[in-house]
């Protein structure tokens, strides 16, 4: 378990996945992916494999939020593990697709 | 966060895209990411904690942006039409500073104290240069600065606003989604990159995928040349650009590019009439207007291509005017209107448009944040929300013209100026008047071969408004002055106009 901060990079222990934090709820978040605790971007994982349960992948350029979406989190390097805190899924956020203004 | 994340990212996901043209000089998202390294170990081993490009847009000024964001120094991009005096004063505010230039101008900033001059070209050597990129080591720190950008200034001294990298992030992030962009969709980008629509263009298209092409000097000609040689799908102008583009249209009796899906404008008023042009001649073309100020990112209200058409097809007054309205705020920002006390006003009701979100800052160098303790910020503009929503300006509320106590807003006035059929172009402004504190007076410049007298032009608005809305001063012009990126120097018509009143 770990506190989270805005703008933090983790990475999967057990497949290629990278996320940013966007936003945190205060306090521990025990923040998984592919079954495994997310480890700090600049760790280098003791490789293991993804949890059969975990295995939904995840998307570049998708952000994932919890039910309350106080945590959000964006992903900058998609893998075959998926994203869950205390063994919950995080869902996709749904976007609106808006014009292009620029 | 770091802007340098949004360049990461395309490069992962599309790296061999192409990024940007320009010139017919090509980089896709590997190289541009790989340039940004080698443009920021260039940057960390001089002795400046800024980064300025003085120079019309080229492969450079991505560079220099992304470049400044991974070596986490401030970027500035600088007005490259200022000059003497007030150029000076700014490099001063900016120094010690890296300043990326052309030629002329690195011989006129060569040995300045504080200054390390650049040329474009050698820039692009740096980013050119064989050999790894350096390791990604941006810090990720969200309160970091990551653009300076001044105002206009067209009220006084410019100022600098600060974006951090969480607004721009947040701004990204919150209105564009990643890769969404077709391989073969391309942004012609015609604004300046001292203009926050120039910084927003870069990195929206990065992030979305879509090719950016750069047009360093705008005309209508070389716009629609350049739309038509690299199958141009997106495009932002200015309203000045785009009325111009529309003109040339028409007086070549010529179709808009067959490439062209979406158009979006803004930046400054855009007249009824010039919007209705560019529907009958772009009737295909998806059209949206956005609203946005540099204190917050760029935008925070669109009206859409939908609404546009909505709008036009409507015999509901209510819903054909949201053709002048700026639309409905983007998702996570809210906007309301509030009364001089900072009150909430209900729909309908005029005031100064308040806005909150992740992406405004609303922070000045050297200046305490206009950002409110309820994270409201100020914006100074007027106007007023309809019952759906949709968000209509009124200009800057330090134009109000108060006029024997009443408050009058001059776009109110310059809208109904603008449809006499006579009228091509009309600004209002206030001037010093003995009996009422201050009175109404319009420059109006009138089309070509038509003609209207002062009287007739004051039975208009009469016909029109009440009473106290008509103009005591008419005065015809050949021409209204803009800055370059179509913003009324009201300041200026309201020196002209006040000469004109007897005292």
């Amino acid at each position: 378990m770990a506190t989270l901060k805005a703008g933090a990079r983790l990475k999967s222990a057990v497949c290629d996945t990278q996320v940013m934090v966007i936003a945190a709820p205060a306090g521990d978040v025990a923040l998984t992916c592919g079954g495994a605790p997310l480890l700090d971007a600049a760790a280098t994982p003791a490789r293991g494999a993804v949890h059969p349960e975990h295995k939904n992948g995840t998307q570049i350029g998708k952000r994932y939020v919890n039910e309350d979406a106080s945590l959000e989190l964006l992903c900058t390097k998609p893998g075959e593990g998926s994203l869950a805190v205390g063994g919950t899924p995080l869902k996709l956020k749904e976007a609106k697709a808006l014009p292009s203004s620029d | 966060m770091n802007l340098m994340m949004l360049l990461e990212m395309a490069a992962g996901g599309m790296g061999e895209r192409t990024a940007l043209v320009c010139e017919g000089e090509r980089w896709t998202h590997a190289e541009l990411l790989a340039g940004a390294g080698r443009a920021a170990a260039k940057i960390r081993a001089l002795d400046v904690e800024r980064v300025s490009v003085l120079d019309v847009s080229s492969p450079a000024v991505p560079l220099a942006l992304f470049g400044s964001a991974w070596a986490g120094r401030p970027f500035v991009p600088l007005n490259y039409r200022l000059s003497g005096a007030e150029l000076d004063a700014l490099i001063e505010r900016v120094a010690p500073v890296l300043l990326i230039t052309d030629r002329e101008r690195a011989a006129l900033f060569q040995g300045r104290e504080g200054v390390r001059v650049m040329l474009r070209e050698e820039l692009l050597d740096v980013a050119r240069a064989p050999g790894a990129s350096p390791p990604q080591d941006w810090s990720m720190e969200p309160e970091d600065v990551a653009i300076w950008l001044f105002t206009s200034g067209t009220t006084g001294v410019p100022k600098a606003a600060l974006l951090r990298h969480r607004h721009l992030v947040s701004y990204i992030l919150g209105s564009v989604e990643f890769m969404s962009a077709d391989e073969a969709d391309a942004a012609l980008v015609s604004v300046p990159p001292y203009h926050v629509a120039g910084m927003a263009a870069v990195l929206s298209s990065v992030y979305a995928g879509r090719r950016i092409v750069q047009l360093p000097a705008f005309s209508p000609e070389a716009w629609l040349g350049l739309a038509e040689r690299e199958r141009i799908t997106n495009a932002f102008v200015v309203p000045t650009m785009l009325a111009r583009v529309i003109e040339r249209l028409e007086a070549a009796g010529a179709k808009p590019p067959a490439s062209l899906r979406a158009l979006a404008y803004g930046g400054g008023k855009m007249p009824l009439p010039v919007i209705e042009r560019v529907m009958r001649r772009m009737g295909h073309v998806d059209l949206t207007n956005a609203y946005g100020l540099t204190e917050t990112s760029s935008t925070i209200a669109v009206l859409g291509p939908d609404d546009h058409r909505e709008a036009a097809a409507s015999d509901d007054p209510a819903v054909r005017r949201r053709l002048c309205s700026v639309g409905r705020p983007l998702p996570g920002v809210e906007v309301e209107i509030r009364d001089p006390e900072g009150k909430p006003l209900p729909p309908g009701a005029r005031g100064e448009i308040c806005v909150r979100g992740e992406q405004v800052s609303g922070e000045y160098l050297g200046r305490t944040s206009r950002i409110g303790p309820d994270g409201f910020f100020p914006t100074h503009d007027g106007g007023f929300l309809d019952e759906a929503g949709y968000l209509f300006l009124e200009g800057r509320i330090d134009d109000v013209i108060v006029r024997g106590g009443e408050n009058l807003s001059p776009g109110e006035i310059e809208d109904v100026l603008l449809e006499h059929p006579a009228v091509a172009d009309a600004a209002v402004v206030g001037v010093p008047d003995l009996e009422w504190g201050e009175g109404v007076a319009a420059a109006v410049v009138l089309k070509p071969g038509a003609a209207a007298s002062a009287d007739e032009i004051r039975g208009w608005v009469r016909e029109h408004l009440r009473s106290s809305r008509v103009p005591q001063v008419v005065r015809f012009e050949a021409e209204l002055p803009y800055n370059e990126t179509g913003k009324l120097l009201r300041r200026k018509v309201r020196e002209a106009l006040t000469q004109t009143v007897p005292s």
